[in-house]
Order: C-alpha cells, then structure tokens, then sequence
C-alpha cells in the first residue's frame, strides 16, 4: 500500500533524458520495483546528526569579509502536500559564487573563487516550517553538456522531511531566466506548471531595505494521502 | 484546501561536495558504547560500462541492533538505543567506493503482521541521477532472506543484487550497479 502517493506523470524528472548527457550511462534502465510502505520507509533521518552553526543560514557571514555580488534572501516554507508545515526539518543549500564558480577541485571554470565566500548552508525550519537564508545571488556557469551550455543561476536545496520517502534534493531558480528554456536538467520536468515550482518568486516583503533582495521558495515535500485525521501506521 | 503539488527533484549535480559531505564523521554511524555486531559496510558505484562513478553520494538509514527506527513513526515498544542515530552518509571516491561502519541491524516489522529480515535503507545521489534512486541491503547467507516479504517482490534471479557479501572479518561488501547486465535492484517507494 503506498500511503505517500506517487507523483504524476511529468511532475518529476525521468531518470533517463538523453539531452542532459549523464543520464545515459547512469540511469538505470529497469522499471523499479514498487514497494509498500514498510516502517522502513515510514521513518527516516530526522536533523539531529549534525548541530546547524550561528551562521550556518547566513553565507555572507562565514568569512572575515563581505564577499562579492549581489545579496539576497532567500526564504520560504516547507510544507506538505496538504499544505501542512513541516517543522524542525533540515534545510541544506549549496550554490556557485557570483561569478559562477563554485568552491570545488573540479570546477575549472576561470571565473574568480571569492575568498569571502564557501556557498555551503544549513539551517531547520521553525515551528511553522519557516526557513530562511541570507547569501548572494549565484551566477550563471558553462558547462560541457553541450556546445555553448550554461545552467540558469540556481540555488541547490537538500531536504529529509519527516520520512525516508519525503527525501528532496533539488534546484531553486530564478524569475526570468533568460537560460531556462536552454537547461536540460530544468528541462526534464516536462510538465510546465511542475518546472514553475522550482522557480523562486521575487517578494517585497522578504526585501531587507538598503540591504538585501528577497525571494521567496516555498518547498512542498511529498504527503500522505489526503486522511487528515488517519492514525499513525 | 487543494492538494499542493511537491516540487520536482534535479539532480545533485557534480559540485555538492564541500556541503553535503564535507561531514566525513557521517560515515562512522557508531560510537564505543552502541549496541550489536559491527560491521564495515564497503559500497561501490558503478555506470553502465562498469565505470566507477566518483562523484556519488551514499546514504543509509537504518534501525538499531534490536530492530528500532529512531523516529516517532516507529511505535514498537522500545527505546532506540541511545548511542546510534541510524543515518549515514558519505561521497564515492576515485574507486567509486566509500565505506560506513555501523552495526547489523535487527529486523524490523513489514506492517501486515511479518517481519522484514535485516535490511539497510540506501539512497544513491549522482550527476546524472535526475532523482535518488534507492534500493536495500541484505546480507548474504541470512536464513531470514526467504521469508522477508519485500525480496519476494523481486524476481528471483535479480534477487543477489540485493544481498551484501562478507570481504572478511567484519567487512561486507555491496556493489552498485545504475546499469548494465548488474543492474541492482531499485524500488518505486
């Protein structure tokens, strides 16, 4: 019995998607076995393996100096498919710098490292599933997928949720991406309003006035089927 | 109120390692006074020419040595054992190869009255993986295998890509295989 129902067709990537070239030597090529939800399933790693730092939820804090580019917020809610909040939950973020380069061995990419800046955060929802980070807006990067391929700034988010099944691991985007539609791996989602998801909404509100923009990501993790008041399994 | 719709996965792409697995401490999942038979647990990831894959990501979750979750969903009545949290993580390396220590788990409940022989939880995360994959752990020669309700979901002659192997004393092995003629056995859950 599934008790977390299954995304519909198009809502979530295929495995292989011959446009974005790693998938086709690494996605696996049999169907995968359905399998009823066990207590397996129905528990998973909740966030107290790894204590989250004062400054963990701010990249623009974790060095000695402002690093360069242009500083947002970038904040939302992690609720469930019902629209109930999920809270105390792990948040991890990873992003390039501003000038499209990320802090890694393998990215060659002759964009300058910023030495202010790692792109690494973490931080828990609150009680209402509120979370919130405070960085800077990530830039634009080649890659070699194919001949002239850039991928649109993004934001990578990693995301438990209350359950081995709730496991997320996926890219925020931004409005008006003039390189979206060129993007393989945001061009899987086939499904039009699905990929609309993963774009963050510009939001006054989150705007902190002669500091930051803000942009708000709201992150709606799989539910259980809609039986508000089932008991536990 | 409509049912919202859950955001779609992308992948964890080539440059997660200085967040997500920065952490290597993830990859020992005990501590001197956990409970029950240790092991050393040995992954390797493979592509579909049998290449090591070393930009991936292995996670484990797992119950205790007497066969609790750590988690409130898991009502058995027990306490988890204080000294273990039942999660792992760690990145492949050049070899494809990353390796967790941790203890056997007990065996747990499969919700209609039976019991699921001992069995690690994994989620791989790769480049090229557009979504996790997941799949299990056995251990090779448990006597428990033939009556866990899960393998018999799965056809018998792809059953052994399921099953870990002992390397030697301690240590067990467990090969994955995103394609090819050993492919593993992933599950929809």
């Amino acid at each position: 019995m599934k008790i977390y129902p299954l995304a519909k067709p198009g809502e979530q990537p295929p495995l292989l998607y011959p446009p974005y070239a790693s998938t086709v030597r690494r996605a696996p090529s049999m169907p995968p076995i359905p399998l009823p939800h066990t207590l397996s399933e129905l528990t998973g790693p909740l966030y107290g393996y790894n204590p989250v730092g004062e400054t963990d939820n701010d990249l623009t804090r974790q060095h000695a100096a402002d690093p360069l580019g242009e500083r947002i917020v970038v904040s939302g809610r992690v609720l469930d498919e019902d629209g109930r909040p999920i809270p105390h939950t792990l948040v991890e973020v990873w992003q390039a710098n501003a000038a499209g380069r990320y802090l890694h061995v393998v990215d060659q990419h002759p964009a300058p490292l910023d030495p202010n800046f790692s792109g690494a955060g973490r931080t828990t929802t609150d009680a209402e599933g509120n979370y919130r980070f405070v960085t800077i807006k990530p830039g634009a990067y080649p890659w070699r997928n194919h001949p002239n391929a850039w991928r649109p700034a993004h934001i990578h988010f990693s995301l438990f949720g209350p359950c081995f099944i709730t496991r997320l691991v996926t890219q925020m985007y931004f409005p008006n991406d003039p390189l979206m539609p060129f993007d393989p791996i945001s061009q899987s989602i086939r499904d039009e309003r699905a990929r609309q998801r993963m774009v963050s909404k510009f939001d006054l509100d989150l705007t902190m006035p002669e500091w930051a923009l803000g942009y708000r990501f709201d992150i709606v993790l799989r539910g259980r089927e809609s039986t508000p008041f089932e008991e536990q399994p | 109120m409509s049912r919202l719709h859950c955001i779609p996965s992308q992948t964890v792409g080539p440059f997660y390692h200085f967040s997500l697995t920065s952490n290597t401490t993830l990859g020992c999942m005990t501590k001197p006074e956990t409970s029950g038979e240790r092991i050393r647990l040995r992954f390797r990831l493979f592509d579909g020419d049998g290449v090591p894959v070393p930009d991936g990501i292995i996670e484990l979750w797992q119950a205790d040595a007497a066969g609790k979750y750590r988690h409130p969903a898991d009502t058995q009545q027990m306490e988890p054992d204080p000294a273990f949290c039942g999660f792992g993580r760690l990145g492949t390396d050049a070899e494809g190869a990353c390796t967790f220590e941790t203890v056997r788990p007990g065996r747990t409940p499969h919700g209609h009255g039976g019991c699921q022989a001992s069995h690690i939880n994994v989620t791989v995360l790769a480049r090229g993986l557009l979504a996790q994959v997941v799949t299990r752990v056995y251990f090779e020669g448990d006597p428990a295998l033939s009556e866990d309700p899960v393998l018999q979901l799965v056809p018998e002659e792809r059953r052994a890509t399921l099953l870990a192997r002992p390397l030697s004393q301690g240590e067990w092995g467990f090969d994955i295989h995103l394609q090819g003629e050993e492919e593993t056995v992933f599950f929809e859950i």
